[in-house]
């Protein structure tokens, strides 16, 4: 992550100096909007090439995707520097929301107040939440010879709020017959730093476990059980090294442990990107600023095919049209290209995240273009 | 240059030659060195006071709303999870203090007295060549090397001392931490990130006794160990407390190790065998810095600016022995 700020200061750097070379070579008019002309005109583009700097900030979820997305894009564009402070989520809303940044990366999309605050900053449109990053979140369990179990939601809530402290529990044998469940104790394993995983794991346990779950949902793990690790890594590492963990961590980590398959309707599905790509489908949409606004409320409870509920969807949240069309055709070129079948691909080859469907993505990107002609680009 | 010639003249100098360029430069330039370590102190201080301030004094209850961290619906209040750190920092460096102090001193013994000469110049340099691991190699190493092989030794602790409080099981499951990533490990791995640091200093301290004393001791029919503990001893005490406050100054601000090795949780509990009970400042900042927001980035410094404050009560407590002891110490 430094070193991805690092090098982008380090391009941005590298773009100023090329801007103040073109300064210096024009001596008249105003000189930052000269400076991008002259650019343009110095290298001599098709008009598709877009330049100059554009900022985001927000969620970390989303970074591993954004460092490859950013870094393919700008080989499209080389004159384009793109930057992403992976600040938090709530940081890139208000840095969105106060202008310092062209869009923000948020787990959450935008609460009332912002909604209003984004009129100030947007205009009369306001600002819209686009999902972009979408990934399932793998209950795994370091068991011998094990690799999977079954489990309803009430069942992980009482593992991880320290009821059920055996793996050979009778909640768990009664949904594993056949299986032969060691008489060994339980160690739960949760994140250790502030996380949108933790946030959306506890979500669905708040949500699904009819109350076995007594905590509200939150990005940092509500009680004082079990052992913690730092980032995904952190969990990882324990996971591995202890037999009978069980924790909470991305679906593209989880491999070579034991998933817990969990109960949707009256099925068991374990985690995997198109089961967390079907929940998505079937949340309901929750977006209040027009049929552009495509948040989503997630139903933990869905009880469709092959769902897996134990996701996480990571928004962009965009401007329904930018004063300055630069701005605009850049930010819309670029969250295009995310939010494409090509975009969407790469973010699951690079961070194990799952594709929207095609549906879904190419709704997206006719929004962005929509912005796009709005603006003026 | 006049003002200078001047004052030399009023200093009435021992030898009478002129103050030259150079000795005016070099004074200038260690009064700057020194001037900066003030100005660096008190620019840090007042980083952590201006940035901390919206976080030390809101009163709104605005601070744990946006602050998920804290947890105002159990109870919880930014001073309270500072308190928790600081128990966590103070218990777990106390305890790496506990474990290095005496085995540097040992080390610094065998060293300076009782090594053959070869052996004592090899060992000092592997020493000094241990107190340049970064730490975060001392984590790393702890975490996947040292804590599964600790484990099983914790369980035996438990089951057979269990009845001392500091190494309790968890009352709930009746075993230890599965995992090992408990405050011993930590203050372990700490222990060993500190004893170069200790030894180096003490060992110094030790070889700078007067000869005198010792051969004195000895004429008198002291055995070595008594030589050791008439002489040396007392010249070296003054140095084997700043030696340790030296040492005690890197546990408290670790973070790396910590951050590696340890089990999270806030808490005053004195069981150190059991997990998710302790925490520590540093590794705490580090720790929810990345998901911060503005009002939790004021709140995470303000508990760096009670690390600093920490740190400079050790210090001043350490000055304080030093000075009170040097009147005993027979340096004098």
């Amino acid at each position: 992550m430094n070193l991805a700020l690092r090098s982008g200061a380090v391009a941005s750097a590298a773009a100023l100096t090329l801007l103040l070379s073109a300064c210096s070579a024009s001596n008249e008019a105003d000189p930052t909007t000269e400076a991008a002309t002259t650019t343009d005109a110095a290298t001599s583009a098709p008009a598709t090439t877009l330049s100059g700097e554009l900022n985001g900030a927000g969620a970390s979820t989303q970074d591993t995707a954004m460092q490859a997305w950013r870094a393919a894009f700008q080989e499209q564009n080389p004159d384009l520097t793109i930057n992403y402070d992976p600040v938090g989520s709530g940081g890139g809303r208000t840095a969105f929301l106060d202008g310092s940044v062209a869009w923000a990366g948020s787990d959450a999309a935008l609460s009332e107040d912002e909604y209003a605050l984004a009129v100030d900053r947007c205009g009369a449109d306001g600002a819209i939440n686009l999902p972009m990053y979408i990934s399932a979140i793998a209950i795994a369990f370091n068991l011998e010879g094990i690799d999977t179990l079954n489990m309803d939601a009430a069942t992980v809530a009482n593992i991880f709020d320290g009821k059920i402290t055996m793996w050979n529990d009778a909640a768990i044998a009664a949904q594993n017959e056949g299986v032969e469940l060691p008489a060994t104790a339980i160690t739960i394993v949760h994140r250790s730093d502030e996380s949108g995983t933790t946030k959306n794991f506890t979500d669905y346990l708040a949500k699904a476990s009819d109350g076995a779950w007594p905590y509200d949902a939150s990005g940092d793990w509500a009680n004082s059980l079990g052992e913690s690790g730092q980032g995904t890594s952190g969990v990882k590492q324990i996971l591995t090294d202890t037999p009978g963990t069980i924790g909470y961590l991305d679906s593209s980590q989880a491999g070579g442990l034991g998933a817990v398959a969990v109960k949707v309707g009256d099925e068991y599905v374990v985690h995997s990107a198109e089961g967390a790509a079907a929940a998505f489908d079937a949340a309901a949409p929750a977006g209040v600023n027009g049929d552009n606004d495509l948040a989503f409320k997630i139903d933990r409870t869905t009880s469709a095919a092959g769902a897996y509920p134990v996701m996480l969807a990571s928004y962009v949240i965009v401007c329904q049209t930018y004063d300055d069309a630069e701005v605009a055709a850049n930010v819309t070129s670029f969250l295009e290209y995310t939010a494409s079948a090509e975009g969407q691909t790469l973010a699951a080859e690079q961070a194990g995240s799952a594709p929207m469907s095609p549906a879904l993505s190419e709704k997206v990107v006719a929004i962005l273009e929509g912005i796009a002609a709005n603006s003026g680009v | 240059m006049t003002t200078t010639d001047k004052r030399v003249a009023e200093e009435v100098p021992l030898t009478a030659h002129r103050r030259s360029l150079t000795n005016v430069g070099f004074e200038w330039l260690s009064t700057g060195a020194a001037a900066l370590i003030l100005v660096l102190l008190a620019a840090v201080a007042a980083f952590l006071l201006t940035e901390a301030w919206p976080a030390i004094t809101d009163t709104s209850g605005e601070l744990a709303d946006k602050v998920s961290w804290i947890k105002p619906e159990d109870g919880e209040s930014l001073l309270q999870v500072v308190g928790y750190l600081i128990f966590g920092t103070l218990l777990i460096s106390a305890i790496a203090l506990l474990i290095a102090t005496p085995l540097s001193i040992g080390i610094a013994l065998f060293i300076s007295h009782y090594a053959p000469r070869r052996l004592a110049a090899g060992l000092g340099y592997l020493i000094d060549l241990l107190a340049a691991i970064p730490s975060v190699v001392y984590g790393l190493w702890g975490a996947i090397v040292l804590i599964p092989v600790l484990q099983p030794f914790y369980a035996w602790l438990a089951t057979y001392f269990g009845w001392i409080p500091l190494f309790a099981p968890d009352p709930t499951t009746g075993v230890v931490s599965p995992t090992g990533r408990v405050a011993l490990s930590a203050a372990l791995v700490l222990a060993i990130m500190i004893i170069p640091i200790i030894t180096a200093v003490t060992r110094e301290v030790f070889l700078q006794t007067p000869k005198l004393h010792e051969e004195a001791a000895l004429a008198m029919g002291a055995t070595r160990w008594e030589m050791i503990r008439m002489a040396v001893f007392p010249f070296g005490r003054s140095g084997i407390v700043g030696a340790t406050m030296l040492g005690l100054g890197r546990a408290l601000g670790e973070t790396m190790a910590v951050y590696m090795i340890l089990s999270v949780g806030l808490s005053t509990s004195f069981a150190i065998l059991q997990s998710g009970n302790h925490n520590t400042i540093a590794a705490y900042i580090a720790s929810q810095f990345p998901e911060a927001n503005m009002q939790g980035v004021s709140a995470l410094i303000a508990m760096g600016l009670a690390l600093f404050i920490i740190t400079l009560l050790v210090n001043m407590l350490a000055r304080w022995i030093v000075s009170r002891r040097s009147e005993f110490s027979g340096a004098n």
